[in-house]
């Protein structure tokens, strides 16, 4: 296929290399260097997608991260496919396959293009004002919505990808490799700085690299051949890093950025293989020089948004640098110089230049009058007052505008034209600096909103045209000057440049262009995604809409994956014009990062599937899974639930655990528990005010019971605490709560208490904990540990030895948390699962049965012991739990005491823990479900909810605990459980519902 | 995402800190003696100010010392770093 529009002197294409591509199906050529969008207007393919609301026709109207409409959809594998990628950046490889979006049954003819033929019947706010109402048919509205509407598929499968994370520090992050980038780069890195320069395009050099123009010279020479040059040269400075395809998402306070680098986007499916696509770069740098540039504006008229409408500087790159004519007959419409070197370019190679129509009276600058030397027509003071061309542009009428600019006057001309390049002046690139929370200041000459040097939050600048200088003479002047005093540096190779450029003279702004029709008949579109127009705007002023940011959000302005980085200027000069607000008054809606879409895969990194978050595994871990044991998370930890035997639910396996260990013997992997070595001579002091219960008088070798309390007087932990020494305790938390203990604990000690000797040290993870319990664990202990002496009187309940099992020390507590005769045995980590294996072996004969957390947690219901979180919530204190036995009372203080007699703390119509029995013992209660005590109320009263609920093999039937209002004085009296089907009936017990007398512990 | 300067390591990123509120709160010696309202001053009463805050710290990814920050919240510029204990070595 011969590529008529293709010119064949170009360096950055690659024409000896073809790439074959496909777009909707169609199989097209293209070479080495193109981005998608060139290879299709290579091809003469202008019609890529349809705009959101209205499904018009939408052609490639930039060449940047800036495009609205060329957004495509590559490639159709579900685990690969990516949604909104922009044509115009999207380098070609071959194989590439590229589909349009938002377009059904195809992009040329559209089913929703009807909605284009309804648009009066949808203006600004169309979708808020009509499918709110009524509320039950909006299942109707959404589907209709939703099928007719949005952008591109995601991915269906698991992403494949590797990304990558990479930290990184530098004395200077030039982000940019425009000229200033370039320059600034250069100075920075001579001058003993390193130096991190990036760029997200793949060729360094910006819009200069392909100004070839006798009108810009430095130094003699083209300016693209002075900067080609200069970058040669800064390519071997050494503390230079330079990285291109890198772009620039988000600046963070205190010079924090993140970066995304693109390394296999460009490569075939069979070279990526193997290769990490992307690498998300979090950069520190002391200082920050921003050279971000600028991207021009649209004009806004009637029907300015037919394929084939484009910005003039857009047409300018892609024959300058693409060597690809956007069009056989171009015409260029302007308000400004910008659009004479298009023509230039064009006239270089050969493009027919139909005319220019300049909304100017007259410019006499350098490159003005270079045009007027090619006889290229051009129509001062003239507008386009409408287009026409459904699929691509056809005709521009035209007419002269009035002195004033609001209307136009005399004939209208008809055009023919295939190819329309707008040009409306610059809008300085921003973002960044105002991400950083640098502020803006706005200059009427020209309409911009800068960055205010006296507003910066962090030490950096910002060169260049992103600084508003738009003559190259100005941009290589400031850019050397605004460097050196930035970094301190006295003399620059840059400081005697010869530059020469064409002066601009004069620029004309009219935000809104004038048409022969009443605007309500127009369509001058303002966000070329989104749909929305001048006359929405206007619209939305009209019914009373004041705020920028509201108006935005009415009418969808500058809310598409391009973030109206085009037309948010003329939104808001239009809306300063229609309230005649001064427009650095009205101020510019907030710019959020990222500056362009990253992928979840380069948030994420590696951070994906099993390093996603932690998992903390017990020493016995292997030894659980060998036996089939089902595992919870609590916290990062995976702790054996339950262990099923032969195909039993969990249930079944639990009533046998729960049944084993009253009658035989249990045995439980309690490791998770927090524990924390607490060691100085203020030690017992400082667990008296930790704790609300007495320590100090808790001998050497006994254990004790403690609750603790935030300051509020709320129940925040519990366990078991054991004096080792004078001078020593280890402490056990919760499993979930082990490191909030930790951190309290250490925050009093530091900051309310530093005057105490006490030392903290979290030894959770170095000691494992083998729980054994039931009528038989006397006898596997006696088994493991022969020499030690298990006699009630040489080691009675809540206390603790020290001792030896085959070699090994380990420390040996009698404690219970389901109310039998049990142990907890601690041993170092590496040695535990060998220990536990010793127990399961001197176990045998007596069925020893390993439990999980779930038979852990029936038995300790039978026994009415809480769980903190789950009989707790933070509002319960000691007293409402039925504690108050644990409150040291005589205390001169304690964590969250006063708060135990605040007004609100001693109700006695709090919510207080009780036990509830089901008067069908069969019937199990739900975890979560309300208690009411009249049925017939409205709306009915809930006086509380269960927190636990079980049934027990040892008894017989269901148990449960509960927090009731008042509770405490409600036991015997009768409530109900609603449930869906039917209304439970409960009577409030006791919260002990086995072995009250506490007979077993010594049994 | 701030940089702290730890009196005890150093300039460190963020992340590895957790805030502990408002600074210069002490506990009552004698909770015992004070009025529901007066306890209440302390346990529930904090700033929230935009501006100049005078915050506790904890460099919990650290060395997990707890420490003093004055930050402007307006714009996170940490004005001063001080131990605990400590006075401010900015006016409060
Ligand atoms: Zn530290």
């Amino acid at each position: 296929m011969s590529q008529e529009l293709r010119i064949n002197n170009n360096k950055f294409i690659d024409q000896t290399t073809r790439l074959s591509f496909k777009f909707n199906g169609e199989k097209l050529y293209g070479y080495k260097g193109d981005t998608l969008a060139s290879a299709l207007l290579a091809n003469n393919i202008h019609l890529v997608g349809r705009s959101f609301k209205y499904h018009r026709p939408r052609g490639i109207m930039t060449c940047g991260s800036e495009e609205p409409n060329a957004i495509v959809q590559i490639g159709n594998d579900p685990s690969l496919t990516d949604p909104n990628v922009r044509a115009t950046e999207i380098e070609l490889y071959e194989g590439l396959e590229a589909f349009s979006q938002n377009c059904w049954p195809n992009v040329k003819f559209d089913i929703g293009g009807i909605n284009n033929l309804l648009s009066p019947l949808l203006p600004a706010g169309f979708y808020y004002k009509t499918f709110m109402w009524p509320a039950s048919f909006w299942e109707k509205y959404e589907f209709f919505i939703r099928h007719s509407a949005g952008l591109g598929k995601s991915p269906t499968k698991p992403d494949p990808d590797i990304y990558d994370h990479k930290y990184y520090h530098c004395d200077v992050l030039v982000v940019g490799g425009g000229i200033s980038g370039i320059m600034a780069a250069k100075l920075s890195a001579e001058n003993n700085n390193e130096t991190l320069l990036l760029d997200d395009k793949n060729i360094l050099g910006g819009a200069t690299i392909y100004q070839n123009n006798d009108c810009f010279q430095i130094d003699g020479t083209h300016t693209n051949y002075w900067l080609e040059k200069e970058i040669k040269n800064i390519k071997n400075i050494k503390n230079l890093t330079i990285k291109t395809r890198t772009s620039l998402a988000a600046y963070h306070g205190y010079n924090y950025l993140l970066a995304k680098e693109n390394l296999t986007d460009h490569l075939s499916l069979d070279e990526r293989k193997g290769k990490i696509r992307q690498r998300l770069w979090k950069i520190r740098a002391k200082k920050v020089i921003i050279a971000t540039g600028s991207i021009e504006r649209p004009l806004i008229f009637n029907n300015n948004d037919r394929p084939g409408i484009m910005l003039s500087s857009a047409i300018k790159k892609f024959i300058d640098f693409y060597g690809v004519k956007a069009g056989k007959e171009i015409t260029l419409f302007t308000n400004n110089d910008s659009a004479y070197e298009t023509a230039i370019s064009l006239k270089k190679s050969g493009v027919n230049i139909v005319s220019i129509i300049d909304i100017r009276d007259k410019s006499s600058s350098k490159i003005v009058k270079e045009v007027e030397k090619h006889n290229i027509k051009i129509y001062w003071k003239h507008t386009i007052v409408n287009t026409e061309g459904y699929r691509r542009i056809s005709f521009i009428e035209i007419m002269k505008l009035s002195d004033d600019g609001s209307g136009v006057i005399g004939k209208k001309i008809k055009l023919k034209t295939d190819c329309l390049g707008i040009s409306g002046g610059w809008t300085p690139m921003v973002h960044l600096f105002t991400q950083s929370g640098g502020k803006l200041k706005f200059r009427s000459d020209d309409n911009v909103f800068l960055p205010d040097k006296n507003k910066t939050p962090s030490d950096q600048i910002s060169i260049g045209s992103c600084n508003g200088d738009f003559d190259i003479k100005d941009i290589i002047l400031n850019s050397n000057k605004d460097v050196k005093t930035f970094l301190g540096i006295e003399n620059s190779s840059f400081d005697n440049l010869k530059v020469e450029s064409s002066k601009e003279e004069m620029k004309r702004n009219i935000w809104l262009l004038p048409s022969d029709k009443p605007i309500g008949k127009t369509k001058p579109f303002l966000d070329f995604q989104n749909d929305s127009t001048a006359k929405d705007v206007k619209l939305a002023l009209r019914e009373g809409f004041k705020s920028i940011e509201h108006v935005k959000r009415y009418t969808t302005t500058g809310m598409g994956t391009d973030q109206g980085k085009l037309s948010n200027m003329h939104a808001l000069g239009i809306i300063a014009e229609t309230t005649g607000t001064n427009m650095g008054e009205l101020g510019t809606t907030t710019f959020r990062p990222p500056y362009t879409p990253l992928t979840f895969g380069a948030i994420v990194g590696r951070n994906v599937g099993e390093f996603f978050d932690h998992t903390r595994k017990t020493a016995m871990h292997n030894w659980h899974v060998q036996n089939k044991a089902k595992f919870e998370n609590v916290g990062q930890w995976k702790r054996a639930w339950y262990y099923p035997k032969d195909g039993e639910t969990m249930f079944e396996a639990v009533q046998r655990e729960s049944k084993a260990a009253r009658e035989s013997v249990g045995i439980l992997d309690a490791s998770t528990l927090g524990k924390i070595d607490i060691q100085g001579t203020d030690a017992s002091e400082f667990l008296n005010r930790v704790y609300t219960n007495a320590w100090s008088k808790l001998a050497i070798g006994k254990c004790r019971y403690g609750l603790m309390l935030n300051e509020d007087g709320m129940v925040y932990d519990d366990g078991v605490t054991t004096r080792l020494g004078e001078n020593h305790y280890i402490m056990t938390t919760t499993t979930g709560g082990a490191a909030n203990v930790l951190t309290k604990l250490e925050d009093y000690l530091q900051t309310e208490w530093p005057e105490l000797d006490v030392y903290l040290t979290t030894v959770t993870d170095h000691f494992s904990t083998i729980s054994i319990c039931g009528p038989n664990s006397k006898k596997i202990l006696s088994k493991v540990i022969p020499d030690l002496d298990l006699s009630d009187e040489k080691f009675p309940h809540m206390s603790f030895k020290n001792s030896i099992i085959n070699g090994i020390k380990c420390r040996v507590m009698r404690i219970s948390f389901t109310g039998e005769h049990s142990y907890e045995i601690n041993i170092q980590s590496n040695y535990a699962k060998h220990v536990w294996e010793l127990c399961m072996d001197a176990g045998k004969n007596y069925n020893i049965t390993p439990y999980g957390t779930e038979t852990m947690h029936l038995l300790r219901a039978e026994k009415g012991f809480i769980i903190t979180g789950q009989d707790t919530d933070g509002t319960m204190t000691p007293s409402d739990l039925q504690m108050d036995w644990i409150i040291g009372k005589k205390k001169f203080d304690f964590i969250g005491k006063r708060s135990l007699y605040r007004s609100d703390t001693i109700r006695d119509d709090r919510k207080q823990l009780v036990g509830l029995l089901t008067d069908d013992p069969k019937e199990i209660l739900e975890e979560g479900a309300q208690i009411v005590e009249k049925l017939n109320q409205k709306p009915v009263e809930m006086l509380g909810h269960v927190t636990s609920s079980y049934f027990s093999p040892n008894l017989n039937k269901s148990i449960a605990l509960a927090v009731m209002k008042s509770g405490k004085k409600l036991k015997g009296k009768k409530f109900f459980v609603p449930m869906e089907n039917k209304n439970i009936n409960v009577t409030v017990t006791d919260t002990v519902f086995f072995d009250k007398e506490n007979k077993r512990l010594n049994a | 995402m701030f940089i702290i300067n730890c009196p005890y390591c150093g300039e460190r990123d963020q992340t590895e800190f957790s805030s502990g509120g408002e600074a210069h709160i002490v506990r009552p010696k004698q909770p015992t003696e004070l009025s529901d309202d007066e306890w209440a001053e302390f346990l529930f009463m904090r700033k929230n100010i935009k501006g100049i805050q005078f915050e506790r710290w904890n460099h919990s990814h650290g060395c997990r010392k707890w420490f003093n920050v004055v930050r402007d919240t307006s714009n996170d510029k940490i004005h001063a770093v001080y131990k605990m204990g400590e006075k401010p070595p900015v006016n409060k």
